[in-house]
């Protein structure tokens, strides 16, 4: 069970440029994921929260305050240094799911523990497990095109857990599902969340993700609104 | 995932493509091959046609190369059986060697005083028996087209060879019965026709054999001796020759070596223009050139001798080399050019079309070097595949052509020879070719593999 603050945002701002024009994406941020939890960040189209989670997943950089992704201080970080520290301690879900399609669901599911340099016996067991609880051990020999959109999100996941990292980044992974196999989705993710003892961190404005939240950032162009802490007796903390 | 097991799988993913770009590949080293293969058969033809007739070696007087060859009173090779004796007892030469024999050039006029006529000739006296050995000489294994037997074989000493030109003026196409020969028209004048001056056929009468037949294939040859006065010989002409190149056909008059040193030396101590070696094996050369100076140097020291190499005296063989390798070359690099711009154009199109799927390797942890390697693996896959694909083909049409039964007559030859081409076997030629595929390939990959490593990663999984 993890016990350390899976992230750490103090007063982090990004800004995009566009031609001459500085367009803030993210202003002033500051937040406290608590680990084992699922975190919501919830907001409108263009709020900031895609942005948000691509800082927390560290494939972006803030362009001022200070960010610490399980126990690091990444801003500063090499891009080899920043790449090894996404294949040890983070694991993406995407929207379009994003499986590799030469691959099978399988070698989807192993490829991050290669990056990861992880035994070749232990990365057998892991895939396997993995399979096994998303429902896909009979699938496992094939490719992203001979399955389903649910079935594609359920190999996803359990691509993201393969490195049992500390935290899970999705982005709007039920965004591209119907609402069955999205309540279906959310509930793997929920399963999966608890049996791994590891933090998930969305970003999404369906309901029935909000519904399953611990815990819920809502942001709105690019400042944090309010964040729920749904098991803190629904306590509403304005942080602005 | 292994790399390599990616690229491949990326590589079949789009067919259709990475076909097209192998087909461009696979014609490009197969030309390179076929003309490789062809312009490397025209090189071993030449040398060996050069290699039976005049050595790899030759001992030749100081300076006989360059100013010496219509003198050979003056640059002649004295005590060469001795040389020959050395050379052939030289234990660390004599494993090297198929011949050592002499031969001596010398200017003359060959008259056929009976029919009134006659002309300049350059005569090359020569031990059969060694030039029907050398004729034999068949390192690169060229289909044989005879026994490699002289038409001077077992003729007795008076007997000589001449080419068809050498016959057209003497008027000796009939008598021959040259092919596609016709005799000189003869130019009419006071002078011309008459019979040969007294002395001049009185001394050809006393070097004429008691029993010659007079079958209208005799000729006189006059030369300077060693004193600078007339010498003349009655020659018996057994066969007219093409011998390929007009201006050789038009001089060519082949003896038996010691008619040719009398006719120079007369009954002199005989000497030589040349002591001939030929070696088993061209890539021979270097050693065998060392130790024959060594030799030289060290138990002949008293004679001013050089050696020459095949490739000295027959300019031709590398003019034609340095015409090939530069021919080669164009295409190789025009080829290379077209890979290049395939392949980079190929991998071009295959980052833009996996933008998403950099940006989610990106993600998960792949370094940018593991995206940059990711792509040029492709494009070595694509070069090792196209090369290996490349090398059959071209071994294909090679064993095709080289059973066709194609023939030509390249230049400086007298009979048509089969139409080869030498893939197989040309370890160097086919490793080089596919090592520079691969290279061009790789080299094609880099850019595009150098942009999708650099790509940003929320600009990549963006991308639509």
């Amino acid at each position: 069970m993890q016990t350390q603050q899976p992230v750490v945002l103090k007063n982090i701002g990004k800004i995009y440029r566009l031609g001459a024009v500085d367009v803030p994406a993210l202003t002033d941020i500051n937040l406290e994921i608590r680990p084992g939890r699922f975190t919501v960040i919830a907001g409108a189209s263009g709020s900031g929260k895609t942005t948000l989670l691509n800082l927390i997943g560290c494939i972006d950089r803030p362009d001022s305050g200070e960010l610490i992704v399980a126990g690091a201080r990444v801003r500063d970080m090499s891009d080899d240094a920043l790449s090894d520290f996404r294949s040890r301690h983070l694991g993406f879900i995407f929207q379009n799911f994003n499986l590799l399609p030469v691959l099978t669901a399988y070698e989807n599911v192993e490829y991050p523990l290669l990056l990861a340099q992880v035994p070749a016996a232990k990365r057998k067991e892991r895939v396997r497990a993995l399979l096994d609880a998303v429902g896909l051990s009979d699938r496992a020999q094939n490719r992203p095109s001979q399955l389903s959109g649910g079935q594609r999100q359920r190999v996803a996941i359990a691509r993201a857990l393969a490195i049992e990292p500390q935290l899970v980044l999705a982005d709007e992974p039920t965004a591209n599902l119907d609402s069955h196999t999205g309540a279906a989705i959310i509930a793997l993710m929920r399963k999966m969340q608890r049996e791994h003892h590891v933090s998930f961190v969305f970003s999404s404005h369906d309901p029935q993700v909000l519904a399953e939240a611990d815990d819920a950032v809502h942001i709105r162009d690019g400042r944090i609104t309010s964040i729920e802490r749904h098991d803190d007796v629904a306590v509403l903390e304005a942080v602005q | 995932m292994k790399t390599f097991s990616l690229a491949l799988r990326n590589l079949l993913r789009n067919r259709r493509r990475s076909l097209t770009t192998l087909l461009a590949m696979i014609v490009g080293a197969g030309a390179i091959l076929v003309f490789g293969g062809y312009s490397r058969d025209i090189t071993y033809g030449l040398q060996t046609g050069y290699v039976q007739r005049s050595g790899h070696l030759q001992i030749q007087h100081k300076d006989y190369f360059l100013y010496g060859s219509g003198n050979p009173t003056a640059y002649g090779i004295a005590g060469y059986d001795k040389i020959i004796a050395a050379i052939k007892a030289d234990p660390e030469l004599s494993p090297m060697l198929t011949v050592v024999t002499p031969t001596l050039q010398l200017g003359g006029i060959a008259g056929n005083f009976a029919a009134g006529v006659s002309r300049t000739v350059l005569g090359t006296g020569v031990v059969v028996e060694n030039q029907n050995v050398m004729r034999k000489w068949n390192d690169y294994q060229f289909p044989r087209r005879n026994n490699g037997e002289g038409p001077l074989t077992g003729t007795a000493e008076d007997a000589v060879v001449i080419g068809n030109g050498v016959a057209r003026v003497l008027q000796l196409c009939a008598p021959l019965q040259v092919k596609d020969c016709q005799n000189a028209h003869i130019v009419k004048s006071d002078e011309a026709g008459k019979a040969a001056p007294d002395d001049i056929a009185a001394l050809s009468a006393q070097e004429t054999p008691a029993d010659a037949k007079s079958d209208g294939t005799r000729i006189e040859m006059l030369a300077a001796n060693a004193h600078g006065a007339p010498n003349v010989a009655s020659l018996n002409v057994v066969k007219a020759e093409d011998q390929g190149v007009k201006e050789f056909d038009d001089l060519f008059i082949g003896m038996h070596l010691e008619q040719a040193q009398r006719l120079v030396y007369g009954g002199a101590a005989p000497q030589v223009t040349a002591i001939v070696l030929q070696l088993q094996h061209t890539g021979q050369m270097p050693a065998a050139r060392a130790r024959l100076e060594q030799l030289l140097a060290s138990s002949f020291k008293d004679q001013p001798l050089e050696i020459q190499e095949f490739t000295t005296l027959n300019p031709f063989y590398g003019q034609s080399i340095g015409m090939f390798a530069a021919l080669f070359s164009f295409i190789a690099v025009l080829i290379g050019a077209i890979v290049l711009f395939t392949v980079g154009n190929t991998m071009s199109m295959a980052v833009v079309e996996r933008t998403v799927e950099i940006g989610t390797l990106r993600a998960i942890g792949l370094r940018r070097n593991g995206i940059r390697r990711l792509f040029i693996c492709e494009g070595l896959l694509l070069g090792v595949i196209g090369a290996a694909l490349g090398v059959l083909i071209a071994l294909g049409i090679a064993y095709t052509i080289n059973h066709a039964g194609l023939t030509w007559l390249p230049p400086g030859r007298v009979e048509p020879v089969p139409l080869t081409v030498r893939v197989w076997g040309e370890t160097r030629l086919i490793v080089g070719t596919a090592i520079g595929l691969m290279v061009v390939a790789i080299l094609s990959a880099f850019l595009p593999a150098s942009r999708a490593a650099k790509m940003n990663i929320v600009d990549a999984l963006r991308h639509v």
